[in-house]
């Protein structure tokens, strides 16, 4: 069983050392193969494993011993329980049908070897992420995806705003990370060891304000991977990466690395359910918020951001109420409708030469049937509409809200399921029905190549089928996680169940019926509430403002001060301190025997006093 | 009583000298002399020690100080008559070819 | 008594002698001074017990290389008076007097003088010429040997170097060897 936990950590790294050989040539087709191959197999071991685990219980294994240093001891060990294979399933997964896609997607790009190599990598790293016993494990593999995603995201790197996306994804996630190091000193500092069972065996003598302190620095860390308020602005910038890239990083595993540390940390957020609470009240402003950004963004890509921006608060909120398998849950199901949303948004932006602006396209159904089913499917995945897998995930995070009587929260998320509704059918409305607009601009848009559509249906399955095996996945995760009992009154929930399917249908019925007959009018692009949505509430120019300008501003003090003035004048004066004696004792060597008579007398006496005042005898 | 203090400072007076001439004299041969009164300094020194210790190492020393110093003066007679010849003078000054 | 006197006699006659060396303008009265004062040295010598020190003394410094100086001085033009312009007087005194007081501090020092102990002790009964003898013979025989090496080495280098066209060139020339053939 140990060849298989092997096999699956180490397949993405050989794949991509293998692909980094070819990277510098140009594009050769077997490298997306070899990849895609590794990456397969890392699928089928995560697989097999899954089923050990479910026969046997969880796996532990040390590799080898990493830093014994004093007390210190942190051992390279990988864990494969309940929560962590069921990461690895979903992660290996999309990681196949991205790399498979990507062949088609890359296909004319230059740089194609280059990018696998990148992506497996991230599988890499996010491998090590889940699959590790103890936190700094965790950190390494959560550094190693900050650095893959900023890679991807500035893969392009001769495109300006690519790269400054890529190193704003970066500095925010730096930012986060700090918080995650001081919660990693605390318990160190406590507890004495990084190891997930010494630290959670004694989390429970712990004083409760520290572990509060521990639990928000925690999560601190995680609203930097996952994108939450306030550190999100990278998220939708991030779009600048190729749109597998978006897929895969940004909707199924990157960004869900912020869910996975709190559920992970269950036992010990279970103990301090004031912090749960905020986690989960962040988690449902969020939610509404960035679906309310959504709604106007005319970006193709935006727009599922912003989508994947809201889910993650509906996750946070599950795992900030205590549901940890439900926010688990809702995390496997959302990797798969998101991917399928992105990968067909791919599609799109293929047919369409790269354009973006959904209000360029329309009427797409006549040219890409596959890809428009898909995407369809996908977003009523989204919306959660009954027997779709998002109706199961989300309509439970709407019970745990309930349950906990955090009304006001389930009334956030009961609206945001509503704007979910209507911005996933806006979108599929706008670029596969209406006016054909396209026309206009020339373009001639054709459906993507076989293979890759038949990549992409498995996720459609998935997205369609997965809810049905919520019971077998309550049963499987709750053997590690807390059982999370919802005490509601069967009348109320189905009451509960039916209002949000109600509010959902009504949010696609009125996209479909604004965007049948045009959308809404253009005197509403004016106004006030508009602007406010579609320049994101202008968060990212206050950034700018007050936070970047005073900080370059003080790097540029920095540097023509400081570091010009006095660290370079400081090494330039003792090189020329040195330059300076050397030519001054030059003029020592005159070549007048004479003087050099002189100097050896000189030298003699200084001998001689050292011989009276050192004198190393008796 | 003539201790070996009263030797050894007129060694140090000798040397000194020796030193005096060696830094003052500018033509070669004097400066040649020179050496040889810091080599004779040093072995009154020799064998003063050498005679209120009881010991004859200090006269083996300064017997073979005589040997040294008889065939430096000739290597060094022989340059000295070779750079003459070459340059036609025994200065000093004249020998400052190789100023650094 | 006859040892004090003496001993104040040639201490002063030698550093006058030195004196002269080091000061005198003359080059001959710099040479001639010298020689005076080698002599002086081995009057120091022969206070000293050590008899055939002495001797030597006489017989290489004052006879053989106050002889070469002289020969030496004879090359040279060395009848004009010795112009020199000493520069920078009151370093070089300076130095010199520094070094003298260190030496003699060195030397004096009563923990230096007082854990010296002999290795090669002389025996009271036998001559200063024959222990010197043993010694040279027994105890110091390499350095002999090599010192007498170091003499041969001396000698060809001092005659190398003196002999008449040897800053010209050390090799014979083709054609001059096919002059002396033919001469031959």
């Amino acid at each position: 069983m140990e060849k298989y936990l092997y096999t699956a950590l180490f397949a993405p790294l050989v794949s991509s050392l293998f692909v980094a050989i070819f990277a510098a040539r140009p594009k050769m087709l077997f490298t997306g193969i070899v990849a895609s191959m590794l990456i397969a197999i890392s699928m089928i071991s995560s697989f097999v494993l899954l089923i050990d685990v479910n026969t046997y219980g969880p796996l532990h294994v040390t590799m080898m011993d990493w830093i014994a240093a004093g007390n210190l001891e942190i051992p390279f060990g990988f864990v494969v329980d309940e929560v962590s294979v069921i990461m690895m399933v979903t992660v290996t997964l999309v990681s196949t049908i991205v790399h498979i896609y990507s062949i088609g997607y890359m296909d004319h790009d230059k740089s194609f070897n280059r990018f696998f190599s990148y992506l497996s990598a991230f599988v890499f790293s996010m491998m090590i992420l889940v699959m590790s016993d103890n936190f700094v494990g965790l950190f390494i593999g959560w550094e190693g995806v900050g650095l893959c995603s900023w890679l991807l995201i500035g893969f392009w790197y001769h495109k300006h705003s690519a790269s400054w996306a890529a190193n704003e994804a970066f500095i925010m996630n730096r930012i986060a990370d700090l918080g995650m190091l001081m919660g990693l000193f605390l318990i160190y500092w406590n507890v004495g060891s990084f190891q997930y069972d010494d630290v959670f065996a004694s989390v429970k003598g712990m004083d409760p304000v520290l572990l509060a302190t521990i639990g928000m620095f925690l999560f601190i860390g995680a609203m930097g991977k996952s994108a939450q308020f306030p550190l999100h602005t990278w998220l939708a910038d991030a779009m600048e990466g190729p749109t597998p890239v978006s897929a895969l990083i940004h909707a199924a595993t990157m960004v869900t690395a912020g869910v996975y540390l709190v559920i992970r940390c269950g036992e010990l957020y279970s103990l301090i359910p004031e912090v749960g609470f905020a986690i989960a009240s962040l988690g449902a402003f969020v939610a509404v918020f960035a679906a309310s950004m959504a709604l106007v963004n005319n970006d193709l890509k935006r727009i599922i951001a912003y989508s994947t921006l809201s889910q993650l608060g509906y996750m946070f909120v599950a795992a900030g109420l205590g549901a940890y398998w439900i926010a688990l849950f809702h995390l496997m199901t959302h990797a798969f409708f998101k991917s399928l949303l992105f990968l067909g948004a791919g599609n799109v932006m293929h047919a369409m030469h790269d354009e973006l602006n959904i209000k360029k396209m329309g009427g797409l159904y006549g040219s890409m049937k596959a890809t428009a089913i898909l995407m369809s499917v996908a977003s009523v995945a989204l919306a959660g509409i009954y027997p779709f897998a998002g109706f199961f995930s989300k309509d439970k995070i709407l019970e745990v809200a309930f349950n906990e009587g955090a009304y006001f929260l389930w009334f956030a998320l009961f609206i945001g399921a509503g704007l979910t509704a209507f911005y996933s059918f806006r979108l599929v409305m706008l670029v596969f029905f209406g006016e054909k607009e396209y026309v206009k601009y020339g373009l001639h848009p054709h459906e993507a190549q076989p293979f890759v559509i038949y990549a992409l249906l498995p996720l459609g399955l998935l997205a369609v089928i997965a809810g049905f095996f919520e019971h077998t996945f309550e049963g499987f995760v709750t053997r590690l996680l807390a059982q999370y009992e919802i005490h509601i009154e069967h009348g109320t929930e189905v009451l509960l169940i039916a209002g949000t399917l109600g509010i959902a249908l009504s949010g696609i019925a009125f996209a479909v019926y604004m965007y049948r007959r045009g959308g809404f009018p253009k005197s509403w692009e004016g106004s006030f509430g508009y602007k406010l949505l579609s320049n994101q509430y202008y968060i990212p120019k206050l950034y700018e403002l007050y936070i970047m300008r005073p900080f370059s501003a003080l790097a540029t003090f920095a540097w023509q001060k400081i570091d010009t003035k006095i660290v370079d004048f400081t090494v330039d004066l003792i090189a020329r301190i040195i330059y300076s004696t050397g030519q001054n004792a030059r003029k020592m060597q005159s070549g007048n025997l004479s003087d050099m008579l002189r100097w050896m007398i000189v030298g003699m006496i200084v001998l001689l006093t050292l011989a009276i005042f050192y004198r190393p005898m008796v | 009583m003539i201790t070996l203090t009263h030797y050894l400072i007129l060694t140090g007076i000798l040397f000194s000298i020796g030193l005096v001439g060696v830094m003052r004299r500018t033509n070669l041969l004097m400066l040649f002399f020179s050496t040889e009164i810091l080599l004779n300094a040093i072995n009154i020194g020799f064998v003063a020690v050498s005679k209120y210790y009881g010991d004859l190492t200090g006269q083996m020393f300064a017997f073979f100080i005589i040997a040294v110093a008889a065939s430096e003066v000739a290597v060094g007679l022989g340059l000295l008559i070779l750079w003459y010849k070459r340059n036609g003078s025994v200065d000093l000054n004249s020998l400052q070819m190789m100023k650094g | 008594m006859f040892e004090i006197i003496a001993f104040y006699i040639f201490a002063a006659l030698t550093i006058g002698m030195f004196a002269i060396v080091v000061m005198s303008r003359n080059a001959l009265y710099s040479m001639s001074a010298l020689a005076g004062g080698m002599i002086f040295i081995s009057g120091f010598f022969f206070i000293l017990d050590a008899e055939f020190l002495g001797v030597v003394q006489i017989v290489v410094y004052s006879g053989a290389i106050m002889a070469l100086y002289a020969f030496g001085m004879m090359f040279f033009d060395t009848t004009r008076d010795v112009s020199e312009k000493m520069r920078s007087k009151k370093i070089a005194y300076t130095l010199s007097v520094i070094s003298a007081i260190l030496v003699v501090a060195i030397l004096c020092a009563p923990l230096v003088s007082e854990n010296i102990q002999a290795s090669y002790p002389s025996m009271d009964n036998v001559g200063n010429v024959q222990m010197i003898g043993i010694v040279l013979f027994t105890k110091y025989l390499v350095p002999f040997e090599l010192a007498a090496i170091m003499l041969l080495v001396a000698m060809i280098a001092g005659i190398v170097l003196a002999s008449k066209k040897m800053d010209e060139y050390l090799a014979i020339e083709d054609d001059e060897v096919e002059e002396a053939k033919e001469v031959k």
